[in-house]
C-alpha cells in the first residue's frame, strides 16, 4: 500500500475490508519513522512496542467488525497532549521526565475510537515559537528543505504529516502554531473555534487562546479527525457543549456563489512575492470553481500581534508558575534555600524564549502596568473582533496568507524574538477572536518551499470551511506532493 | 493609568520580574535580556497609541457561561502514583527547603 | 495622648461543602498527608478548574444573611506568588469584583449595640499546609487543604476596641455556622480571623498605619493579639517611632507578635482574570431559590424571643446563641405548654452546663427535647420539685430513660396529699414538744427546723408550698 498517498478514508476502508490489518499499518508507519526521523527529528516518544500492542487490539475489534472510522489508523500526538503512561514533555527539560498519569480529553477519545498513538512529536518548548526552535529536544527540520524551520510550535506534527511518518497528527494552535506550520510543510491543518476541543490534559500556554486541532495531507482526513476529536468535556470549563457535527457533512458540496473576503490588510505590504503568487493563483482557481472575491477590512489585524504578546505572555507566566520543581518535573540538582531552590529549578528547566516570555508576562501584569498594557489589549482585542464580525457579513470565508513567507533558514530568526514573532501576523488575530482557521497547500514559493492559504471561518463554521478547502483539493494536488526525502518508504 | 511607554527597561526592573517570576538569571544573560525585552515591549507599546475608550475588554471570543459542577467528591486516592514522580517525598509529604513564616 | 484604635477583620471562612471549589476531592478534615490531593490540587500538566456549585450558594447565603449586595456576574481572578504550599502558583480568588459586597453585623458590647459594615466577600481556594517539625531540615507540605473553598469577609475598620472585633467575630462565626455554611471549628482551621490594626490620636479623622495580625484561631487569642499590639504601637509611636505597615504573625505561646519573613518583601500579586474561568453569573431565580431556604436568622429570633415570649435580652441572646441551641429551645418549647421562661432557664442552665461538661452541643445531646420536655412537664403540673428534676436530668443524662418511668420506679411523685402531710407533721410535733413551744411562745425561726425535719421525714418528696401551710396551720395549734 501506498503510505505516501492514501488518504484516511481510504486507509480506514481498508482496515474495515481486512486489506491490511492495523500491526501491519503501523508497523509500516513505524519503520518510516525510524528510518527518516533522525533527519527529521519529528518525534521526541516512539514506542513501537506499546503501539504494536494497540494495533492488536484494533484488529481485534476490526475483526469482529465493530470498527469506527478512526479504528486501527495510527495517529502522532503533539507532546502536549498528556498521554497516560507516555513520557509527556511539551518540548521542555521542565517535564524531560514527566509520565503523565492520565489522559487528555482527546487522547481518551481517540482511545475510544480505536486509534492507536504512533509517537509523541516534537514541538516548540511549551508551544512558545513559530519555527520549533526553541524545543528542548532540538529543531525539528522541514522536510522539504532540511536547512529550514518547519515553523512552530506544531513543527513535529507538521514535518511528520508531510514527510509522510503519520497519516495525521494533533496538533495546538495559540497563535499559528497549526497553520504556519502546515503552511510551511506543505500539508492543511486546521485550528477549531475557541473551546470546541478539550484543553483537559493539553499543556496550558495561553488559556484564552489555546485550541487543539488536527493536522493532515487534505481537508478531508482533517474532518474525520475532527469528527473524533470534538466534543464537550466537563473538567474544562470552556469547553463548548453543541450537538455532535459531522464534518465531512458538507465536503462535496459545490462552491457556487461562495463569497470570498479577501482583507485588504493581508494583501498588502509584508507579503513576499512568490507567496502573494501562488495565493493570487488559488484565489483564481477559487472564482474558476464559481465563487465571488470581495474585498473586506480588518482594520485592527496589524495590532494583533502586540495584543497577542501582551495577553500570551501574561497568562503563560501564570500558567508556568506551577514548574517549581516540589511536586514533579525537573528540580535543580544543587541548591540552597527555597527561593534558590525555585529559581535554580525554573533557570535550569526553562528555555531562554519561555523565560523571555514569562518576564514580558510578569511585566506587563506587574503593579501600575497592568491597566496599560493587559486592559488595553484586551480592549484592543474585542476591536480585533469586532473587525471579523463586520467582514462576516459581507462574505462567508475569508482568505489570504497563512504566513508572510515561505520556510526560513534554522537559526535565521532566534536571534531577533520580534522579527519572529512578526511571522505569525496573520494567523494570531484568528485566536483572539476565536475563530476558526485552516492552512491549506497552495502550490510553492522561492527555493520550491510550500505556501499555504489561509482560511478563516466563522465561529462553528468548521464545516463549511473544510468543504471550502476539500472543494479546491479536489480541483488541485498540491496536498498531495510529498518531499522527496527519499524514494525508498513508499511502499510497505 | 500609569504612563507605560518610553520609559527604558533598566537591569533592575529586569532583575525584579526575573525574582517575581523565581528566574535566576546570570549576569551574562541581563543584558541581552534587557536588550530582547525592550524589544518586545516596544512591539506591545503600539497599543498605547489605540483610542479605546467606551470599550470593553474582551477575555474570551465566545460568550459563554461558566458550567459548574455538582458538589460531589469523585477523586480517590493516588498518592502512590502521583508522588512515585516527585523529586523528594518522605511520610507522605512533599519537602522543600525550610519554609520559613 | 489618648489614642483610638481601629481595627477591621479578614475571616476566612472554609465552606461546608462535601468536595472542593475547583475539583471533586474530598475536603474532609484529618486524612493522611495528600492523600485528598488530586490531579487538579497538585495543579499537575494540563488539569483545569470546574467551579463547585455548592460554594458559590453558600455566598449567596451569607449575602442574603447580611443584607449584602448579590453580584449578577462576577469574576475569578489569579493572585500570583510563590509558595510550596501554593501549587499552582497562584491563588484562584476574586478581586475586583467579588460575589458579595456590603452588607452589615450588629454586634453587642458593654457599651451597646453597634452596626459593623461588611466590605465585601469573596470566594476562593485554601493553600496546603507547611509542616515544619524536622525532616532533616526540610518542611514537608501537605495539600490536601489546598482548594478548599473558602468565603473571605472583609469588614470595614470599624471596630475601635478588642473587644468590639472579639464581638464582631463571635457574631460572624454565629451567623456562618447558623446559616450552615461553614462548621466553625477554629480549631481545625475551618474559621481564622486575621486583624488589621492600627491607632491614632483621639479625634483625627485619619488613620493610622496599620499592621495586618495573622494566626489567630480563637476568639482568646484574637483578643489577646490585639491588645499586645495596640500596646506595642502605642509605646512605639509614643517613644517616637513609627508603624510601619507590616504582616505580623501572633505568638501565643510567648503573646507577642512578630514580622512574617515571608513577607518582608512587598508583594506584587499580579492579579488578573482567570483565563480558564469564565464569570460567574448568578441569576436572580438562583438567589431566590436560595432565600426560600434560609432559616430564621439569629437576630430577628432573637427580638422574637424577647417580644413574643417575653424573655429577657440575656436569655435570648444565650437561646440564639447557635442554631443548635435555638433549635432546642424551639423543639422543648411546645412540650412544656409554651413556658418559655421555665424552658430558657433549663436549656441555659442544666443543660448547657452538662453540654458543657461533655465538651458536645445540643445536636449530640444525650438528653433529647422530647425527654427534657417529659421532665419539665412533670416540674410544671407539680409532681416533682425543681431539686429533684434536676437530680432526675442528671440521671436521664446518665442512664437515659424518660422522666415518668423515672418517676415511679423512684417514687419521687411528691407529696401533695394533705392528710398525709398531716400524719408526718404531728408526728413530728409529738417527737418534739419542746420546739413546738418555742414557737408558739414567738420564736418562729424554729419553723424551718419543722420544714426540715419534715422534708427528712417525707425522703424529699413534701409538695413545699403544701408542707408551709400544713405546719403553719397545725404549729399555730
Amino acid at each position: 500500500m501506498d503510505l505516501l498517498n492514501t488518504s484516511l478514508r481510504q486507509l480506514a476502508a481498508a482496515l474495515r475490508e481486512r486489506r491490511i490489518s492495523s500491526r501491519e499499518l503501523a508497523s509500516a508507519y513505524l519503520d518510516r519513522i525510524d528510518g527518516l526521523d533522525s533527519r527529521l527529528n519529528a518525534f521526541i516518544t516512539v514506542d513501537p512496542e506499546r503501539t504494536l500492542k494497540q494495533a492488536d487490539l484494533a484488529d481485534e475489534r476490526l475483526s469482529q467488525g465493530r470498527g469506527e472510522a478512526l479504528t486501527g489508523i495510527p495517529i502522532a500526538h503533539k507532546d502536549i497532549f498528556c498521554t497516560q503512561g507516555w513520557l509527556t514533555t511539551c518540548g521542555s527539560k521542565m517535564l524531560s521526565n514527566f509520565v503523565a498519569p492520565y489522559d487528555a480529553h482527546v487522547i481518551e477519545k481517540f482511545a475510544a475510537a480505536g486509534a492507536l498513538i504512533l509517537g509523541k512529536t516534537n514541538m516548540d518548548e511549551f508551544a512558545m515559537g513559530s519555527s520549533n526552535e526553541t524545543s528542548f529536544y532540538g529543531p525539528v527540520k522541514n522536510p522539504w528543505d532540511l536547512r529550514k524551520v518547519p515553523g512552530g510550535s506544531s513543527g513535529g506534527s507538521a514535518a511528520a504529516v508531510a514527510a509522510r511518518l503519520a497519516p495525521a497528527a494533533t496538533a495546538t494552535d495559540t497563535g499559528g502554531s497549526i497553520r504556519q506550520p502546515a503552511a510551511l510543510c506543505g500539508v492543511s491543518g486546521i485550528k477549531p473555534t475557541y473551546g470546541l476541543v478539550s484543553r483537559y490534559g493539553m499543556i496550558a500556554y495561553a488559556s484564552s487562546l489555546d485550541q487543539g486541532g488536527v493536522i493532515a495531507p487534505g481537508a478531508e482526513d482533517l474532518a474525520l479527525v475532527l469528527n473524533t476529536m470534538v466534543g464537550f468535556d466537563a473538567r474544562d470549563a470552556t469547553s463548548i457543549g453543541r450537538p455532535a457535527e459531522d464534518y465531512t457533512a458538507l465536503l462535496g458540496q459545490p462552491l457556487r456563489g461562495l463569497r470570498i473576503g479577501l482583507p485588504r490588510e493581508y494583501f498588502s505590504t509584508g507579503v513576499s512575492a512568490d507567496v502573494s503568487r501562488a495565493i493570487e493563483e488559488s484565489l483564481a482557481e477559487y472564482k474558476r470553481l464559481g465563487a465571488v472575491l470581495v474585498e473586506v477590512t480588518l482594520p485592527h489585524s496589524a495590532l494583533s500581534v502586540p495584543v497577542y504578546y501582551v495577553l500570551a505572555p501574561a497568562e503563560a507566566s501564570s500558567n508556568l508558575a506551577r514548574y517549581d520543581g516540589v511536586r514533579y518535573g525537573w528540580r535543580a540538582a544543587r541548591y540552597g534555600d527555597l527561593t534558590d531552590m525555585y529559581e535554580r529549578t525554573r533557570a535550569e528547566g526553562f528555555g531562554p524564549e519561555v523565560k523571555r516570555r514569562i518576564l514580558t508576562g510578569t511585566y506587563v501584569l506587574s503593579r501600575g502596568y497592568y491597566d496599560a498594557y493587559y486592559l488595553q489589549a484586551q480592549r484592543v482585542r474585542r476591536l480585533i473582533s469586532n473587525d471579523f464580525k463586520e467582514a462576516f457579513a459581507r462574505c462567508d470565508v475569508i482568505m489570504g496568507p497563512a504566513s508572510p513567507t515561505v520556510a526560513f533558514n534554522l537559526g535565521e530568526k532566534t536571534s531577533d524574538p520580534v522579527q519572529m514573532y512578526l511571522s505569525d501576523i496573520f494567523t494570531i488575530s484568528v485566536n483572539l477572536a476565536g475563530l476558526p482557521g485552516l492552512s491549506i497547500p497552495a502550490g510553492f514559493g522561492s527555493g520550491g518551499l510550500p505556501v499555504g492559504l489561509q482560511l478563516i471561518g466563522n465561529h462553528f463554521n468548521e464545516g463549511r470551511l473544510l468543504q471550502v478547502a476539500h472543494q479546491y483539493q479536489q480541483a488541485t494536488d498540491w496536498h498531495r506532493r510529498v518531499p522527496s526525502l527519499d524514494r525508498t518508504g513508499e511502499t510497505a | 493609568m500609569p504612563e507605560a511607554d518610553a520609559v527604558a527597561l533598566t537591569e533592575t526592573d529586569l532583575k525584579r520580574l526575573a525574582s517575581l517570576a523565581r528566574l535566576r538569571l546570570e549576569s551574562s544573560e541581563l543584558v541581552v535580556l534587557k536588550d530582547q525585552l525592550g524589544g518586545v515591549l516596544d512591539l506591545v507599546d503600539q497599543l498605547q497609541a489605540v483610542d479605546t475608550r467606551g470599550v470593553e475588554p474582551l477575555a474570551h471570543a465566545l460568550d459563554l457561561e461558566l458550567p459548574l459542577r455538582e458538589d460531589v467528591v469523585t477523586e480517590v486516592n493516588r498518592r502512590e502514583q502521583f508522588q512515585s514522580m516527585s523529586p523528594q517525598v518522605e511520610s507522605g509529604l512533599y519537602l522543600v527547603p525550610k519554609v520559613i513564616e | 495622648m489618648n489614642w483610638e484604635v481601629v481595627i477591621g477583620l479578614e475571616t476566612h471562612a472554609q465552606l461546608a461543602t462535601h468536595s472542593k471549589i475547583f475539583s471533586g476531592s474530598s475536603t474532609a478534615f484529618g486524612a493522611a498527608p495528600n492523600v485528598q490531593a488530586n490531579a487538579v490540587d497538585l495543579a499537575l500538566p494540563g488539569v483545569l478548574p470546574v467551579l463547585n456549585r455548592a460554594a458559590v450558594t453558600c455566598a449567596i447565603r451569607f449575602g442574603l444573611a447580611t443584607g449584602a449586595h448579590i453580584a449578577e456576574s462576577s469574576v475569578f481572578a489569579r493572585k500570583n506568588y510563590f509558595y510550596p504550599d501554593l501549587p499552582k502558583g497562584y491563588q484562584i480568588s476574586q478581586y475586583e469584583i467579588p460575589v458579595v459586597s456590603g452588607g452589615v453585623l450588629t454586634i453587642r458590647t458593654e457599651s451597646g449595640e453597634k452596626t459593623i459594615r461588611l466590605t465585601r466577600a469573596h470566594l476562593e481556594e485554601d493553600a496546603g499546609k507547611s509542616l515544619h517539625e524536622d525532616f532533616h531540615g526540610l518542611s514537608g507540605i501537605d495539600l490536601n487543604r489546598a482548594g478548599t473553598p473558602l468565603l473571605e469577609i472583609v469588614s470595614e475598620p470599624d471596630m475601635r476596641s478588642p473587644a468590639e472585633a472579639v464581638a464582631y467575630a463571635r457574631m460572624l462565626h454565629r451567623l456562618v455556622t447558623w446559616i450552615g455554611i461553614c462548621d466553625g471549628n477554629m480549631q481545625e482551621g475551618s474559621f481564622r480571623c486575621d486583624a488589621n490594626v492600627s491607632i491614632r490620636p483621639q479625634g483625627q479623622e485619619a488613620f493610622g498605619t496599620r499592621c495586618e495580625i495573622k494566626n489567630l484561631n480563637s476568639f482568646r487569642f484574637l483578643e489577646k493579639a490585639m491588645h499586645y499590639e495596640i500596646q506595642r504601637q502605642i509605646e512605639l509611636v509614643e517613644s517616637g517611632g513609627v508603624v510601619i505597615q507590616e504582616t505580623r504573625l501572633y505568638d501565643p505561646e510567648r503573646d507577642e507578635t512578630r514580622p512574617m519573613r515571608s513577607k518582608e518583601d512587598a508583594q506584587d500579586y499580579r492579579y488578573f482574570p482567570d483565563p480558564d474561568l469564565l464569570p460567574l453569573h448568578i441569576t436572580a431565580d438562583w438567589v431566590e431559590q436560595v432565600r426560600a431556604q434560609m432559616p430564621e436568622l439569629p437576630e430577628a429570633m432573637q427580638q422574637r424571643f424577647v417580644n413574643d415570649l417575653g424573655l429577657s435580652a440575656y436569655d435570648a441572646g444565650v437561646l440564639t446563641g447557635s442554631r443548635a441551641t435555638a433549635q432546642y429551645f424551639l423543639q422543648l418549647l411546645p412540650l412544656v405548654e409554651d413556658d418559655a421562661k421555665l424552658c430558657a432557664n433549663w436549656v441555659t442552665g442544666e443543660l448547657s452546663a452538662a453540654l458543657h461538661r461533655d465538651g458536645v452541643t445540643e445536636e449530640s445531646s444525650r438528653i433529647s427535647p422530647q425527654q427534657l420536655g417529659g421532665l419539665l412537664k412533670r416540674v410544671k403540673d407539680g409532681t416533682i420539685s425543681s431539686k429533684m428534676a434536676k437530680e432526675l436530668f442528671e440521671a436521664l443524662w446518665t442512664d437515659g430513660g424518660d422522666a415518668d418511668t423515672l418517676i415511679e420506679s423512684r417514687g419521687l411523685r411528691q407529696i401533695s396529699d394533705a392528710g398525709a402531710l398531716e400524719d408526718i407533721v404531728g408526728a413530728l410535733m409529738a417527737e418534739h414538744p419542746a420546739q413546738v413551744a418555742e414557737y408558739r411562745a414567738g420564736k418562729e425561726k424554729v419553723f424551718g427546723f419543722f420544714v426540715g425535719r419534715a422534708m427528712k421525714a417525707s425522703g424529699g418528696r413534701a409538695n413545699p408550698e403544701q408542707l408551709n401551710a400544713v405546719l403553719k396551720r397545725k404549729l399555730a395549734g
